[in-house]
């Protein structure tokens, strides 16, 4: 027990070194430095805004369409983020992994912290439009963290995989960018998932946990006419299958990475 | 239950095999090709066998070893690095997670952001950090420097800082990989220092070096390992010999004692000719004299040649010589066909290790050069007696 309580300890005070060492180098050798993690969620904004409420107006009938935009961009960037710095974590971290003995989630961990980190900022921003655009508060903006803890257990399960997949594969990033470009397209998004006449592909969509969480997210925070998976599938049990998907793909991403990570060190 | 408290650290049967992957697959074409049968796309190294041994709770043990035999990979195993192919280690005790000095150090980061990274790898929370923060930089000798950026610092400093680091670390058995090949004469005493202080503290130490006279002088016990094997194993001294004798046994394999005639260790315009060179003995233990018997042969007429020789040792520095001319020994005019013998006798001053003979003759001007041969004879020493210095003469003592 006592055992089990220093090793928490190690993990604890490495894990914060981590995430807090990676935040000081992030915006390194830039001058406006930290601003940046306000400034990019603020120009996506305002690019949004001209490309698709002034130049192509996809989101017709959907109220407050902007900030709608804006939130699912976010969400989808979060999990870029996460993935993506997560994919190459284990080896870009190869050196202590080769010399010290260290809890290896704790780098993938610290890797997905910096991705929420930037998400919390990036939700600031949201926030501060739903002011904006007079948005009224809803009371299910109270299932918001639920909704992203949720989008946090799939992404986390997939960096699981995929940094482990990656030290014996490096073929995996290559791969994982094209699965995001393709997952981009197939997530709703840039267009209303309302949009889609088709029920089947609604529902194919609506599979995806990402493109679940993201609509819950809208629903919960900014309007009640998001169309849900609750929705697509109507209230029928299929409706689960996001929700266990996200909870089966973390536990896959545990048990893999916990076998693979015992020859982390020799395969780097 | 309590189990053997006396020992800290209990290796058994532990072997290790790697797994390398016959060739990189870096096109996607040969993706394809070998995506079907990639499971024999491997060879199997062995880096371990059969590595059996205990250490006992204060002891400090050296490893020593070449190159790529293996105690690297056994450290790591002892650390939990790695996984071992074949048996198991057990630990009793906290084991320092350190192989080497300055993991995890960013060079982007200032010194102070380093010391508190490093100082969590170490196990240290920010707070134990700040309590230890001016201990660490005063050792260090880097007061001015600790908001500047690693990158900026030169090698010294960031050896000093990541010394100044690991021997905070709060643990009763550390492990130590080649520290003392890093850093000038003045980083090297303050690590014997700390040597002594974890000796004196009954500290575990495993430790790496090739450095024998650190291993002589700290270890309590040696392990060699040899080809992924333990060759020899107790009394630091006699293991430490054991090593040493590996390069000069090895040399002898790889050089040859032989006079070779053609080769860019030779020259001369050979009007005379060296045919052998013998040491005698070729292995000195405390013998008083080494003997230097050499045969030339004449093959034009030259009057009154200078016959020479010098000895350097295995680092390539010449240490002693001379010639007839220097001894004032006249030498006669010779004739083609004419055969000398040349006998130097030489009081056995060497220290402990390998040394190569060059003999040499030239004409009567002492420019032109008859003969030179680089390396035609070897020989080594192993003495009771001995010192760290180039030579160990007989020297007498008297203490009242």
């Amino acid at each position: 027990m006592k055992n089990f309580k220093s090793r928490y300890r190690y993990s604890a005070i490495l894990l914060k070194q981590l995430v807090k060492s990676d935040f000081k180098l992030r915006y390194q050798g830039s001058v406006l430095g930290y601003a940046w993690s306000l400034l990019r969620p603020l120009l996506l904004f305002v690019i949004l805004y001209v490309v698709f409420v002034k130049i192509f107006p996809l989101g017709k009938g959907i109220p407050h369409y902007p900030v709608y935009l804006l939130l699912g961009i976010v969400m989808w960037n979060f999990f870029l983020e996460m993935t993506t710095r997560s994919t190459t974590a284990i080896v870009d971290r190869g050196e202590l992994i080769r010399k010290v003995k260290i809890p290896r989630w704790v780098i993938i961990v610290s890797s997905s912290l910096a991705a929420v980190i930037n998400l919390i900022l990036n939700l600031v921003v949201v926030v501060a439009f739903l002011f904006i655009n007079h948005v009224d508060l809803l009371s299910t903006i109270l299932w918001l963290p639920l909704i992203l803890a949720q989008a946090y257990i799939f992404s986390l399960g997939l960096s699981l995989i995929l940094s482990s997949a990656y030290v014996k594969y490096r073929d995996v990033s290559y791969i994982w960018e094209v699965i995001l470009q393709a997952g981009f397209y197939m997530t709703p998004i840039l267009y209303p998932l309302s949009r889609i006449t088709n029920v089947t592909f609604q529902k194919l969509i609506m599979v995806n946990p990402l493109a679940q969480t993201i609509q819950d997210a809208r629903y919960s925070m900014i309007t009640h006419k998001t169309v849900t998976a609750a929705q697509v599938y109507n209230g029928g049990w299929l409706k689960l299958v996001p929700y266990v998907l996200s909870i089966l793909i973390l536990v896959i991403g545990l048990l893999y990475f916990k076998r693979e990570s015992r020859f982390f060190a020799e395969n780097i | 239950m309590m189990e053997q408290p006396e020992v800290a650290v209990e290796v058994s049967g532990v072997g290790k095999v790697f797994k390398l992957p016959l060739e990189k697959r870096t096109s996607i074409k040969e993706l394809f090709v070998h995506f079907f049968r990639r499971a024999k796309g491997y060879e199997l190294q062995q880096a371990l066998q059969d590595i059996t041994f205990d250490v006992r709770k204060g002891e400090f043990l050296g490893i020593v070893g070449r190159n790529g035999s293996g105690k690297s990979t056994l450290l790591k195993i002892i650390a939990g690095i790695y996984q071992p192919t074949k048996g198991s280690v057990k630990v009793n005790g906290k084991l320092v997670p350190f192989i080497e000095l300055g993991v995890g150090f960013n060079p982007e980061l200032t010194g102070r952001e380093n010391v508190y990274l490093n100082g969590a790898l170490l196990g240290f929370s920010e707070k134990e950090i700040a309590a230890k923060y001016s201990e660490i930089v005063e050792f260090a000798e880097l007061d001015q420097f600790m908001d500047q950026k690693l990158k900026n610092y030169s090698s010294g400093m960031q050896v000093r800082l990541a010394f100044s680091m690991a021997i905070r670390a709060d643990a009763d058995i550390l492990l130590i990989d080649e520290v003392l090949a890093v850093g000038d004469a003045a980083f090297q005493r303050k690590c014997f220092e700390y040597f002594r202080n974890l000796k004196r503290d009954k500290k575990t130490v495993i430790f790496i070096s090739h450095d024998m006279n650190a291993i002589r002088e700290y270890c309590d016990r040696t392990i060699m390992i040899e080809d992924s094997r333990i060759t020899a194993e107790g009394e630091t001294y006699r293991v430490a010999m054991e090593y040493t004798k590996l390069f000069t046994e090895d040399k002898n394999k790889t050089v040859g004692s032989k006079i070779d005639h053609e080769t860019e260790k030779r020259w001369g315009d050979g009007a005379i000719r060296y045919i052998k060179t013998i040491a005698k003995p070729k292995k000195l233990k405390d013998e008083k004299t080494l003997e230097i018997i050499a045969q030339a042969q004449a093959y034009e007429n030259v009057e009154t040649p200078i016959f020479g020789f010098s000895v350097k040792n295995s680092a390539g520095e010449y240490l002693l010589g001379t010639n007839t001319k220097i001894k004032g020994v006249k030498t006669k005019n010779v004739k083609p066909g004419d055969r000398i013998n040349i006998h130097w006798t030489i009081p056995n001053i060497f220290a402990d290790g390998k040394y190569y003979v060059n003999p040499a003759v030239e004409r009567a001007d002492g420019i032109t050069e008859c003969d030179w041969v680089e390396e035609a004879e070897e020989f080594s020493v192993f003495k009771e007696e001995r010192t760290p210095y180039n030579i160990t003469p007989d020297i007498k003592v008297v203490v009242d």
